[in-house]
């Protein structure tokens, strides 16, 4: 009953009952105003987000800075990593068409296979939002540092290695001549935001000391973000004199003047509500994306065992189907406001 | 495809938990809901009784308030502040979202969709039975949380941010605010899925002749009705889901710079006033959700009662959707103190005054239907033409507080207080009331009994008026809403303390007296279920479809095919016909012309 609609009929006998003036059926109706409800429940939060933004007074993130890193290769990859996601997204809505249209020719085997190839894309996409949201929650190896006049600013550059650290004073746990090889940058980076770190020596967990045998960083660069004293929104200072003040900052063994990565409270990023539109609302696509996944599967199983050759039409497929495109053309708009914009 | 499914569900035999309780079948789910309704309006009714105690005879010991409240919140019989602030928004709450939202569409739109479009049943009978659930579900949480240690939600039922926000704002803003929350998503959940049924019905299963212009208006409304709640309540779920994760993650979209006993909080950078526009961006629609269901219902009671075709039916179609559509850009005039930019509010109170247009063109043709007719007063016909009054009344005060500057002054006092009870409240309970005494034999096949029907209205109305007309002049006077007390005035405005006093009494009296005016309405609709007299197919000899059904009900509606329809459905006292009511499903003569 589904995709019959080219027969031409008058509006009169279309809207005069015992007819669906849509031809479709009322399964497929329902889907279609579900997905104009809860389009809606995502303009609130992007609407939300919007205002929040535009009334903000600071200088909001900008995509390219905050995610430029791809798995295995590090940083220096502005927004390739989020473009593959969504390319993935949109061929997996591809991949659904071609069960939708394998559907209307009855035929099985192609439904069972296109599925497959969505719910792989599906679960790939799901996969790098976790390793985003993961690499988003624990930020980058410099930190946003507020600056002795009261500015903040984020750094660029390149992080030099950290070889190891040689214990200098014994703790409970550590020996005066041990070399710490392990966990060396998450040690580092809490050391470092706890105020811990003070002329190269590390305060370690147990209350033993190390000094810190690390490469330097090179062509570091401070862009400030939020007016202090001197420093106004979009200096940038680089050279010799970013490092002397990025050292110092980091040496300084003052707690809270670092902030690495994100969480509800604060982030290195931008304002605190930055993080939380971030988590909430690609959490709330994410969702969508896990539940469309699980009902794919379903549909999947359905298919395989064959239910809905056996009622004689796949119109299952064709109703996950609009929830998938759904959850793919939702992901566009979070794409753009989230990272492009 | 949906008919075929139901043929199939004809032939077997109905256990007590499938036929009663787990039903998928319209009529059931119908009375299923106006029962929950019901009991869920006397309950909220009730609250309301104990704080207008409060409100007439402040600081004074009562039983009757001892006795609900105990020892815990009523110390001697004296209401606490918390509690006042409890009953007030629970009431509230119950009122809009569960009488006169779910309730109202839910047991109308059930009853009567399928049944006047000549459908077998619902679209989809299993989501209609989730929908009920669903409400049922969010029923039990919200009287739940009225037992809650901590006392139920205070923070009015438009939950503003931050007293919602923070469990230390209020003793009510912990576990109390937290059901609420559950109780409105799982709310929102069924009145989505029901919506959803609805608009299908309609569209999809109207049955052969009945086009989208010979439906009744009941159905019109039902359906605008269903569409307005599919894009509004979406976005007080945005609103509340964000509420919840301030709550409950420490996210801070609510909350900036909030000192909590002598303590900055951390949460910075939030706006509270943004949850305001998103929360009355539904806000706004619901009202019409409330309201449109029973101008519909009172379309069809007062065009059978008057014998007369309804006036304008197209207008009156016109103006169901132009006032669905403007209910959408008006939201902003409840925020008028907001410190909004004074040309935006400029514009939001132009598209609030042009509201008033389709209003009364729906009030005008309702007099004109009734103008010249031959006029039968059943209690349902009296009903809608309360409504009819009401609708007035609330409407002019309404032009008034569309107006920004007056606004100002009067903004959340009990002016406002006495508008939307009017316009709204009093509006929709009126109609409900109305489709209840109309398609009571329809529900039950037995009868109202008529003279009890009479002493409710006139009781209902009288008593009405008198809560909420002196109400406007308490607001005049200064008195804000959900104030515990106005002692604070005595010191420096005697006169008008001695005015709402005194006017708080005549409120609290006439209060009561229409309380127990419902008392008569309680028992004739019990009594009249087991004991009333047997209703013929046709008791109002009305043109819809519905009263073409066997009275006793049967799955499926209608015994054989499926009525087809040839006409619309006010053909009341066609020149040249023979009885002054033709239904729908009688073909057109030779020559005989459409309305």
């Amino acid at each position: 009953m589904a995709g019959h609609a080219s027969k031409q009929i008058d509006s009169k006998t279309l809207w005069g009952g015992k007819t669906s003036p849509f031809s479709t059926s009322y399964g497929k109706l329902m889907m279609w105003f579900f997905l104009v409800s809860d389009a809606l429940t995502f303009s609130g939060f992007l609407i939300f987000y919007g205002a929040n933004r535009h009334s903000y007074g600071g200088s909001w993130p900008i995509g390219e800075e905050t995610f430029n890193s791809l798995p295995f290769l590090g940083h220096g990859y502005p927004l390739i990593y989020v473009a593959l996601m969504t390319f993935i997204l949109i061929v997996s809505s591809v991949t659904m068409v071609l069960a939708v249209e394998a559907g209307h020719r009855m035929d099985k085997r192609g439904v069972v296979k296109w599925m497959i190839a969505t719910i792989i894309g599906g679960f790939f996409f799901l996969g790098s939002q976790a390793w985003e949201w993961s690499h988003f929650i624990h930020g980058s190896d410099f930190g946003k540092v507020e600056l002795n006049d009261g500015s903040l600013a984020i750094v660029k550059g390149h992080f030099g290695e950290i070889e190891h650290f040689t214990v200098t004073k014994a703790g409970d746990h550590h020996h005066v001549g041990d070399k710490i090889t392990e966990d060396l940058a998450h040690t580092y980076k809490h050391a470092v935001s706890e105020g811990h770190l003070n002329n190269n020596v590390i305060t370690l967990h147990d209350g033993s000391e190390a000094t810190v045998e690390k490469h330097e960083n090179e062509h570091l660069k401070l862009l400030v973000k939020e007016d202090g004293g001197t420093h106004k929104k979009g200096d940038v200072i680089e050279g010799n004199e970013a490092a002397v003040i990025y050292e110092g900052i980091v040496n300084s063994g003052d707690a809270d003047r670092v902030i690495y990565g994100a969480n509800l409270e604060e982030n290195e990023y931008g304002p605190n509500q930055y993080a939380q539109f971030f988590f909430f609302i690609t959490g709330f696509h994410g969702f969508h994306v896990f539940t469309g996944v699980l009902i794919n599967i379903l549909i999947l199983m359905g298919a395989i065992r064959g239910v809905y050759h056996k009622r004689g039409h796949y119109e299952m497929v064709e109703k996950t189907g609009l929830y998938w495109h759904f959850v793919d053309l939702v992901w566009v708009f979070v794409f753009t406001f989230f990272y492009l914009v | 495809m949906a008919t075929v499914a139901h043929d199939e569900h004809d032939h077997h035999e109905e256990s007590f938990v499938s036929k009663y309780i787990f039903s998928h079948d319209h009529k059931m789910i119908a009375k299923q809901f106006l029962m929950t309704a019901v009991f869920m309006g006397v309950v909220a009714m009730l609250l309301s009784i104990l704080f207008r105690i409060q409100l007439a005879w402040p600081g004074e010991a009562s039983d009757f308030v001892s006795f609900f409240l105990g020892d815990q919140w009523a110390p001697g019989g004296v209401m606490k502040e918390d509690m006042y602030l409890g009953l007030v928004t629970i009431h509230g709450t119950i009122m809009v979202f569960f009488l006169l939202t779910g309730g109202l569409s839910g047991t109308f739109s059930n009853l009567l969709i399928p049944l006047q479009v000549g459908a077998r049943d619902m679209a989809s009978g299993f989501l209609n039975m989730l929908s009920y659930w669903f409400f049922f579900l969010s029923s039990i949480i919200m009287l739940a949380s009225l037992f809650v240690e901590s006392g139920p939600a205070m923070s009015g039922w438009t939950v503003y941010p931050p007293l919602s926000a923070l469990p230390q704002a209020v003793s009510g803003s912990g576990l109390g605010m937290t059901l609420w929350l559950f109780s409105m998503a799982i709310f929102i959940a069924s009145s989505l899925i029901g919506s959803l049924n609805y608009i299908v019905t309609v569209l999809n299963l109207r049955t052969k002749g009945m086009a989208m212009t010979k439906l009744p208006l009941t159905i019109w409304a039902f359906f605008i009705t269903a569409i307005i709640g599919v894009l509004s309540f979406p976005v007080l779920f945005s609103a509340a889901l964000l509420l919840i994760m301030d709550r409950m993650a420490g996210t801070s979209f609510y909350l900036s710079d909030i000192i909590v006993g002598g303590e900055m909080l951390t949460q910075h950078g939030g706006s509270p006033l943004l949850y305001q526009h998103l929360f009355w961006f539904l806000g706004h629609p619901e009202v019409y959700i409330v309201l449109i269901p029973a101008l519909g219902l009172s379309s069809e009671v007062i065009s059978t009662n008057s014998r007369k075709p309804i006036f304008g039916y197209r207008a009156m179609i016109g103006s169901i959707l132009a006032i669905a559509f403007l209910s959408f850009i008006v939201w902003a005039h409840h925020m008028f103190v907001t410190g909004m930019n004074p040309f935006l509010g400029s514009v939001f109170v132009f598209t609030t005054l042009l509201i008033a247009i389709p209003s009364a063109v729906k009030v005008f043709n309702y007099i004109t239907t009734l103008w010249k007719g031959s006029i039968i007063f059943t209690p349902a016909m009296l009903f809608t033409i309360g409504l009819v009054s009401t609708f007035i009344t609330g409407g002019v005060t309404g032009i008034i507080l569309a107006d920004a500057a007056l606004d100002i002054t009067i903004h959340d006092t009990y002016f406002v207080v006495a508008h939307f009870h009017v316009v709204m409240g009093l509006s929709a309970v009126f109609g409900m009331f109305a489709g209840v005494y109309h398609w009571f034999p329809k529900m039950f096949g037995r009868m109202l009994n008529t003279r009890m029907g009479y002493a409710h209205f006139w009781i209902t109305i009288i008593g009405a008026y008198g809560v909420f007309f002196p109400m406007h002049f308490v607001g005049l006077a200064g008195a804000p809403r959900r104030y515990y007390n106005y002692s604070v005035y005595q010191d420096f405005d005697v006169e008008s303390f001695d005015l709402m006093l005194d006017l708080n009494i005549i409120i609290t009296v006439f209060a009561i007296i229409a309380a127990l005016g419902q008392i008569i309405f309680l028992f004739n609709f019990f009594y009249s279920i087991f004991r009333g007299p047997k209703a013929d197919q046709n008791p109002w000899r009305s043109n819809t479809l519905e009263w073409t059904t066997p009275v006793e009900h049967i799955h499926g509606n209608w015994p054989g095919e499926l009525p087809t329809v040839h006409r619309w459905p006010y053909d009341y006292s066609k020149p040249g016909a023979e009885a002054d009511f033709i239904p729908q499903n009688v073909p057109l003569k030779d020559g005989e012309e459409e309305h």
